[in-house]
């Protein structure tokens, strides 16, 4: 991945920094400076409390390059709780344990890395919330 | 809109053609196009072609440049680039050009030239740059992952099956068996999709469309000198297109496209028509659920019942009604920038019948929808033998 595309994404990636229309309170993630709903500029920064549901998921078998390190891996469309929904990773699950409105948690991860010599980039997955607790008693 | 016709037309066979370039692929479909219509290459006022990652695919962007002089087409020419509907969106440019008066006649070349990278990781990420990259590229997301969230999704909230969806690659490999220029002409059982490899789960190998390369091309004239060119032109009766975010998750819904429903109510008002009217379409069936929200989308059947209407052979070819009968990208194959001028090819040799062992009986109006990205674009068009 790119440096400077990583570097100024930071904030969203490693706090889940986006942004809320203080005039009809609608929330972004990532942030943005004007909302689309009302058309107010200047939102202000939100830092998303970092949980919610999964609205959808898949296990990647065929992962671009750079996401090799664990393959399957469980690829998820998260919607937070205050309402925007995001694509991201689910660890600390195996095939099986993952379903449709499952509740989960930011989890900070390492996201991709270029080789073995190359720069890595970290982010925001999600895992089960309530996590290390998470998984029905057998 | 004034109203457009397509003269001529040509394209390569799909497949992995390690041995040609993609200006050998381009000048066959242009030649044979040139020849159908019986056209001096002068008369040709604009090149348009659609092409959606020859930078990344073969390290060559400036490809109008490339394409049409190597023809021998001097024509001012134009690239299109709008993911996998850059075809079909190199189309409507055409159109719009023709209707603004700048040119009577234009050449449309679509083209995707895929095997030049080796390495399925390098295509995975290419084809990936079609999707959010920052957002879902960047975080782990595919194009098979992205339309097996929407699987995922459309299982969860309707009930559909595997089995419904495998019938979609079914039907379109034993219309592609038919199809002299498909890349896959097999016919395949639903033990075979259904126990095919796992790509992202629920997405098998066979619920995709595969890697391709091929090139096609149309020409298109103003409706008055149409006959000029030949005595059977087809006619562009109608043609929207609809936009959408480009991030899956950033859409109003996972198991519906609006791109489809915009692109298809300006394109039907405009011909007249509405889904009834429809005797056969080529879909975007660049993974098997993508067709399934389609049949949903343009009101052929019940909103999420577009797998079982497949899997009750509703979409076979001459049932209720014709759903790819060039086997779609599934069996015809999917060179990702060309596919929409592929399916105007199919459209017009079924409404000329022309079509063989694959040709529609009822073939008075037919349709295309080339979608890009994961839905984020979708041109339709209409169109007929009747001016």
């Amino acid at each position: 991945m790119s440096v400077p595309r990583t570097w100024r994404n930071r904030r969203a990636l490693y706090s889940l920094e986006g942004s809320k229309c203080q005039k009809c309170g609608k929330y972004y993630f990532p942030g943005r400076t004007r909302c689309l709903d009302c058309n107010t500029s200047g939102l202000e920064n939100h830092n998303f409390s970092g949980t919610g549901k999964v609205a959808t998921y898949s296990w990647v078998y065929t992962p671009p390059k750079g996401f090799n390190n664990r393959i399957p891996y469980c690829l998820a469309i998260v919607e937070l709780d205050e309402g925007p929904k995001l694509t991201t990773q689910l660890v600390a699950v195996e095939e099986g344990d993952v379903e449709i409105g499952m509740p989960v948690e930011f989890s900070f991860r390492k996201i991709s890395s270029e080789g073995d010599e190359g720069v890595i980039t970290y982010g925001f997955k999600f895992r089960p919330k309530n996590y290390p607790n998470h998984l029905k008693k057998k | 809109m004034k109203e457009i016709a397509v003269v001529g037309v040509g394209n390569t066979k799909i497949g992995e053609w390690y041995d040609i370039s993609l200006r050998e692929l381009t000048d066959e479909a242009i030649s044979k196009a040139i020849q159908s219509a019986n056209i001096d290459p002068k008369e040709i006022g604009g090149t348009f072609v659609g092409s959606m990652s020859s930078g990344i695919f073969n390290q060559q962007e400036h490809l109008a440049a490339l394409v049409g002089p190597h023809s021998g087409i001097n024509a001012p020419a134009v690239r299109v680039e709008n993911a996998c509907a850059s075809g079909g969106s190199a189309l409507r440019v055409a159109m719009m050009a023709i209707n603004a008066g700048f040119y009577d006649t234009a050449l449309v070349v679509g083209v995707e030239k895929m095997t030049d990278l080796i390495d399925i990781g390098d295509v995975t990420t290419a084809l990936g740059t079609a999707a959010d990259g920052e957002w879902e590229l960047g975080v782990g997301a595919t194009f098979p992952a992205l339309y097996a969230l929407i699987m995922r999704a459309h299982m969860h909230k309707y009930g559909s099956t595997l089995e419904e969806f495998a019938s979609v690659s079914v039907k379109n490999h034993k219309n592609g068996s038919l199809n002299p220029d498909a890349q896959f002409r097999k016919v395949v059982t639903m033990e075979t999709v259904m126990n095919s490899r796992m790509i992202a789960e629920p997405v098998r190998l066979f619920d995709c469309s595969p890697v391709s390369d091929g090139a096609a091309a149309v020409i298109l004239t103003a409706k008055d000198g149409a006959k000029k060119y030949t005595d059977d032109p087809i006619y562009i009766k109608g043609s929207g297109a609809g936009t959408d975010h480009i991030a899956l998750h950033m859409r109003e819904s996972l198991t519906s496209m609006q791109a489809t429903k915009r692109a298809a109510e300006t394109a039907f008002k405009m011909a007249k028509i509405t889904p009834k009217d429809i005797d056969f379409i080529e879909v975007h069936d660049c993974f098997t659920v993508a067709e399934v929200i389609t049949l949903e989308d343009l009101g052929f059947c019940k909103v999420g019942k577009g797998g079982k209407f497949s899997l009750d052979g509703e979409t076979a070819l001459n049932s209720t009604i014709s759903v790819n009968p060039s086997g779609g990208l599934k069996s015809k194959g999917h060179p990702v920038g060309a596919t929409g001028i592929y399916q105007v090819i199919e459209i017009f040799h079924q409404l000329r019948n022309e079509a063989g062992k694959r040709q529609v009986s009822k073939n008075d109006i037919g349709v295309t929808q080339n979608i890009g990205g994961s839905g984020a674009s979708c041109v339709i068009n209409v169109f007929s033998r009747g001016a």
